[in-house]
């Protein structure tokens, strides 16, 4: 998995709540077999004025250009400033998959959806939550100033503003761990493959009604 | 020390290691769908690694299959897909429903019905409405495709914890009130993010009530809560329930998994990190008039005016209203409909074929309907439906009969919206485009979805019926 340390990235803000895993990236390309790819359909409902279907050639295609992705000065961005229960909906990982492949690697909102939110650290995204009236600073300064850049510190925990101003964030100990050092977290669980044999060994014993094939 | 609730119960009993907040938990059932495992199943080969347990593991094409008799898929990206499938779980030696199977359908709804899913099992699946499992006393959740390698890789998850909800609907249900406007009430009141974070047991005197179908129909919109997972407690009706099931255990080994799955219910002293109640008399049918499954109204009701609104919530307002083309003020009985949708994991059980069908007997859809589909969850759904001569009711009626799949749900398949269609549909989710491009859903009971079609305007059974 790709590692994540230090980012310095430009923000795209993205001024809505509850932007869906269908929004982010619709039905027609989850038929998609493969993992990457999907960055040219990142949102494409709402950065494109005609529908759009796999194997269409995108560079082609008329873009929306009311839609915050498509602003001159928002091409590049690698942080997507967003509002409340970011990614809800659809269990699908295409929705990171597509903002990976297009170029994001950190969101911050104030609230994701739970599914959405492991699906990120899985693919090398940090999903940073932060508290409305941040958000809402966050937002003003992106408006205001052209270029507007926000260094991300994983290691740290901490995003440092333009200015020099601090902004501190949680995240868990092991997911931090597993995006800092790029880890497979296959392989360290296949490390507990013994306990994980005498677990099940026990509950076949235990339980066989749920072994029944 | 207090005691614990169902979830407590559940997830204790799956902990295999646990290390600060992340525990490694393992999971029983694995049901496998084509669109979110080929990416798994490419990443286990890639590894060199091999599923865990084969036996754990169903699998079944829903998502892309048609619903037209007899018909190949004519999207070769989506026959691929299923064709990927099929490939994959012959090479693994996995246990596959293939589309011409009669035991083929939507996934949540074979589990059950197969006792591939039994109360205590932990159940995940690469798809957010595995919570329906939950209704049997399970702990159900959707996962995202790394998730689902890992799952065939290891037969556990990392997992942290959630907290415990508890959604107590105390007295009983109105006559003509079913377990979607249950669901949907819920959802209005709570939020779309006011399950986040938590697994959500569905309690009180109206889920003791419910046919375990409809607890499955409110537990299938749990994530539409924010909810990873939800559930209701074992009891008599979901024992009974798997009785005979292909999946389920028989002689001696049932009476002790029987044993076992009454002890599936939180503890009296259990202690739950929020409650919320609703009265089940002030339970109404509800319909969705926005983009999103919060935004509930009665469907005897308005549209709701975003001015009247408060601040926070005003811009959303004025955009759903826009892409569903509404105006603020406007009776729910006047909006006409295009096509009605009666299916999905949500609502295409024989409980919901039932109700549609008695609200639809002996009446004809309107004529500003142009599609009136019903699609089965399962082949065995189907089956039973036609013995009880369901399908002749819809089809006299002039709704289509098809063959089961997630259809119109999410429209991966040829059955869709076209732009500004407008559709009242049994279905979850209301999202913008979610059953096609520019297409405009209404969330609605099965009852609701037959009325509607009845009349060509939303409205509830009671409407029609008063009138006729």
């Amino acid at each position: 998995m790709k590692k994540f340390t230090l980012l310095d990235g430009l923000v795209v803000p993205l001024d809505r709540s509850n932007v869906d895993t269908d929004a982010i990236i619709p039905k027609q390309f989850l038929k998609s077999i493969k993992r990457s790819g999907f960055g040219p359909n990142l949102f494409d409902e709402w950065r494109y004025l005609d529908h759009g279907e796999p194997g269409m050639d995108n560079t082609n295609r008329p873009l929306n250009p009311g839609f915050v992705l498509n602003f001159p000065r928002y091409q590049g961005a690698q942080v997507l400033l967003a509002r409340q229960n970011f990614g809800c909906g659809s269990s699908r990982e295409h929705a990171p998959w597509a903002l990976e492949d297009y170029g994001i690697r950190c969101v911050i909102a104030s609230s994701y959806a739970d599914i959405f939110y492991n699906n990120c650290f899985k693919n090398g995204i940090l999903p940073i939550f932060l508290k409305e009236n941040k958000i809402a600073r966050l937002f003003n300064e992106t408006h205001e100033n052209e270029a507007y850049r926000l260094k991300i510190d994983l290691e740290q925990q901490r995003i440092v503003l333009p200015n020099g101003d601090v902004m501190g964030f949680e995240v868990d100990a092991f997911k931090r761990k597993c995006l800092l050092e790029g880890l497979d977290d296959i392989g360290q669980t296949l490390q507990l493959k013994k306990q994980i044999m005498e677990y099940e060994l026990r509950r076949q014993q235990d339980k066989p009604w749920l072994f029944i094939q | 020390m207090a005691g614990k609730t169902l979830y407590d119960k559940l997830w204790e009993d799956h902990v295999v290691h646990q290390e600060g907040d992340t525990a490694l938990i393992y999971i029983d059932r694995h049901l496998v769908h084509e669109v979110t495992s080929p990416q798994a199943f490419e990443g286990l080969h890639i590894s060199g690694r091999q599923p865990w347990r084969t036996s754990s593991i169903l699998a079944v094409p829903d998502h892309n299959v048609p619903t037209v008799m007899d018909t190949q898929i004519s999207d070769p990206i989506s026959r691929l897909q299923i064709e990927t499938l099929d490939k994959n779980c012959q090479h693994y030696g996995i246990n596959e429903f293939g589309m011409h199977d009669v035991r083929q359908g939507i996934v949540h709804v074979i589990g059950p019905e197969q006792g591939a899913t039994l109360p205590g099992m932990t159940v995940v699946c690469g798809d957010s409405h595995t919570s329906t499992h939950g209704a049997f006393g399970a702990l159900a959740f959707g996962i995202g495709t790394s998730e689902v390698e890992h799952v065939l890789a290891t037969q556990c998850l990392l997992q942290s914890k959630s907290k415990n909800m508890r959604i107590n609907v105390t007295g009983a249900l109105q006559p003509g009130v079913s377990p979607k406007d249950v669901a949907l009430a819920i959802i209005g009141q709570i939020g779309t993010a006011g399950g986040t974070g938590y697994a959500i047991e569905f309690a009180g005197s109206v889920f003791e009530d419910m046919s375990v179908e409809g607890r499955m129909t409110v537990c299938n919109m749990a994530i539409e809560a924010g909810a990873r997972s939800g559930m209701v407690a074992v009891d008599d009706k979901t024992i009974e329930y798997f009785k005979g099931r292909p999946f389920a255990p028989t002689g001696s080994m049932w009476n002790d998994a029987a044993d076992e799955w009454r002890t599936l219910h939180s503890d009296e002293d259990a202690m739950f990190d929020l409650e919320i109640a609703i009265e089940g008399e002030k339970v109404v049918p509800l319909i969705t008039w926005g983009t999103s499954p919060e935004m509930v109204v009665p469907v005897s009701g308005h549209i709701p005016d975003p001015e009247k609104a408060p601040k926070d919530k005003k811009e959303g307002m004025i955009n759903a209203l826009k892409y569903m083309g509404l105006e603020p003020d406007i009776k729910v009985n006047n909006i006409s409909v295009d096509k009605i949708f009666i299916g999905s994991c949500t609502n295409s059980r024989i409980e919901d074929l039932r109700a549609a069908a008695h609200v639809v007997k002996g009446q004809k859809i309107a004529d500003n309907i142009v599609l009136a589909l019903v699609v089965p969850g399962s082949g065995l759904v189907k089956r039973q439906a036609e013995l009880e001569g369901l399908d002749k009711v819809f089809i006299d009626a002039g709704f289509e009969w098809r063959n089961p799949g997630c259809s119109m749900c999410l429209a991966m398949n040829d059955d869709r919206l076209d732009p500004q269609e407008r559709c009242a549909s049994t279905s979850n989710r209301n999202f913008e485009g979610r059953q096609g491009p520019g297409g405009r859903t209404h969330l609605v009971s099965p009852a609701t979805a037959a009325a509607t079609a009845i009349a060509g305007c939303l409205c509830a059974a009671s409407d029609i019926h008063s009138s006729s």
